[in-house]
């Protein structure tokens, strides 16, 4: 039986190694691409990100690639978000100055509070690991990628900023950090996108991973 | 309630893994990448490597002991000594790193931390100090692994180096690192009420209770620990239940 392939958008910022080492390890053949053609005909693809918003944005623009990531939201591929990756995939972002996103579910980017709801100051940048608790409104995790977990599994993060998905029904997961809800997990459709790093959350993050590359 | 961190140092010179008294004295332990494994397996939640002569050569040589740890160890690592620019950040990220650790570079050229910080966000720019006591309550910004005087207070530099774009601080003290008598408290404490970012306290890591009490009277948001893991006197899981029974947000892990 041949591996599921997998495509990871390379944009030559920040750690690729570890999400195609989870990936691979997880039983996927990874290709690593900054072609639009490639990330069009492809049957799963993950979207990483590590560094600044806007730069990002930049970054897809000059190589073409946000038609066609917004095509695979039409085609119905199997898009997954991670980080920087997940809030890419909302309509705009706060970060310095606001700026577009790719719009595939509507919602915004805005930053973390400094300030816990019990009223102490609270660290930002979010760095460590929390439980994924089920989103309020949110859907079901049966037949999302979510599907293999349990609630309250803890997951690593790293983040500054989060984003907040205008329709609830589109909150898959949430963390609490400072008393409040961050949108952990976010799907619609086929596209899902994770805050927390799949790949580096151990096992909890393997099991999403792998069921990418299942589906 | 937030979950403390527990991290593995891993130090290196060349292909081993070493531990010192005071950051001298350097003892071969064995194989990082065999010690690595050992601990992920055990649940640890992040790990440290701090390749200890590369900034006395101006070189980095954990790019290779990187890139085979991301084959089998999916948790967040952090890697520090011998980054002296944005190139060099960039090949340590792209070798497996989530994060970069400076110090010695960052004394001599503060911009460094706001170039790295622009690229890859403040949250992939550590602060490395190491911490020297010179008075009560007075601690002295040392480089070069506690060899070097700066002039430098900690918590001036530790203002200065979060306002240029730091998104976390390592606090290594000199004094208590390799002694097993705790961490240094006081130090951890005056430095987590100054900043807003996360703070690592290492350096002096004896038994589990002293997680606990560098977390609850020191705040530190994450404890890095060697030496009671290397030399198998405690495992991360025996660490991490003593700190649940004390009360500590830990990350639940079976």
């Amino acid at each position: 039986m041949s591996k599921p392939r997998v495509i990871v958008i390379d944009c030559g910022i920040g750690n690729l190694l570890s999400v195609q080492r989870g990936l691979e390890h997880c039983g996927a053949e990874v290709v690593l691409t900054s072609e639009p053609d490639v990330v069009l005909v492809a049957k799963r693809v993950v979207l990483p990100g590590v560094g600044a918003f806007a730069n990002a944005m930049q970054a897809l623009q000059e190589r073409n690639l946000v038609p066609a990531i917004q095509a695979l939201a039409k085609q119905g591929t199997p898009l997954l978000g991670i980080c920087l990756g997940m809030q890419l995939l909302l309509d705009e972002s706060e970060e310095f100055v606001v700026t577009r996103g790719l719009g595939l579910i509507p919602g915004r980017v805005v930053p973390l509070a400094m300030q816990a709801t019990s009223g102490a100051s609270q660290k930002v940048p979010h760095i460590g690991w929390s439980g994924l608790v089920p989103a309020e409104e949110g859907a079901d995790w049966q037949g999302t990628l979510l599907q293999d977990n349990g609630s309250g599994e803890a997951a690593y993060f790293l983040h500054s900023f989060m984003a907040v998905p205008a329709d609830p029904r589109h909150r898959l997961a949430d963390c609490i950090y400072g008393g409040r809800r961050v949108s952990a997990a976010i799907a619609r459709d086929h596209i899902t996108g994770c805050q927390f790093h799949p790949e580096k959350s151990g096992e909890v993050g393997l099991r999403i991973l792998r069921r990418f590359c299942a589906d | 309630m937030r979950n403390v961190r527990l991290i593995a140092r891993l130090d290196i010179k060349g292909p081993n893994l070493i531990k010192g008294i005071h950051l001298e004295g350097l003892r071969i332990i064995g194989s990082p990448a065999e010690h690595a494994l050992r601990y992920y397996k055990q649940g640890v939640d992040e790990l440290l490597y701090m390749d200890n002569v590369a900034s006395l050569y101006g070189r980095n040589h954990l790019g290779d002991l990187l890139r085979l740890a991301a084959n089998n160890i999916f948790v967040p690592m952090t890697v520090g000594g011998g980054i002296r620019s944005v190139d060099d950040a960039t090949l340590i990220l792209r070798a497996g790193a989530d994060k970069v650790a400076i110090n010695t570079a960052a004394v001599s050229n503060p911009k460094l931390i706001t170039d790295i910080a622009c690229r890859f966000g403040s949250q992939c720019v550590v602060l490395s100090i190491e911490a020297k006591q010179i008075a009560p309550q007075r601690w002295e910004v040392y480089t070069d692994n506690g060899r070097e005087r700066t002039g430098l207070d900690v918590i001036d530099w530790v203002k200065h180096g979060t306002s240029m774009g730091a998104g976390e601080i390592l606090l290594t003290s000199v004094d208590r690192e390799g002694t097993r008598k705790g961490f240094d408290i006081d130090l951890v404490r005056t430095v987590t009420a100054e900043v807003s970012v996360p703070v690592i306290a290492s350096g002096g890591m004896g038994r589990a209770e002293d997680c606990v009490v560098v977390a609850r009277d020191g705040d530190a948001d994450a404890v890095a620990m060697a030496d009671i893991l290397h030399y198998k006197r405690a495992t991360i899981g025996e660490i991490r239940a003593h700190a649940k029974a004390a009360g500590l947000g830990v990350r639940d892990y079976e």
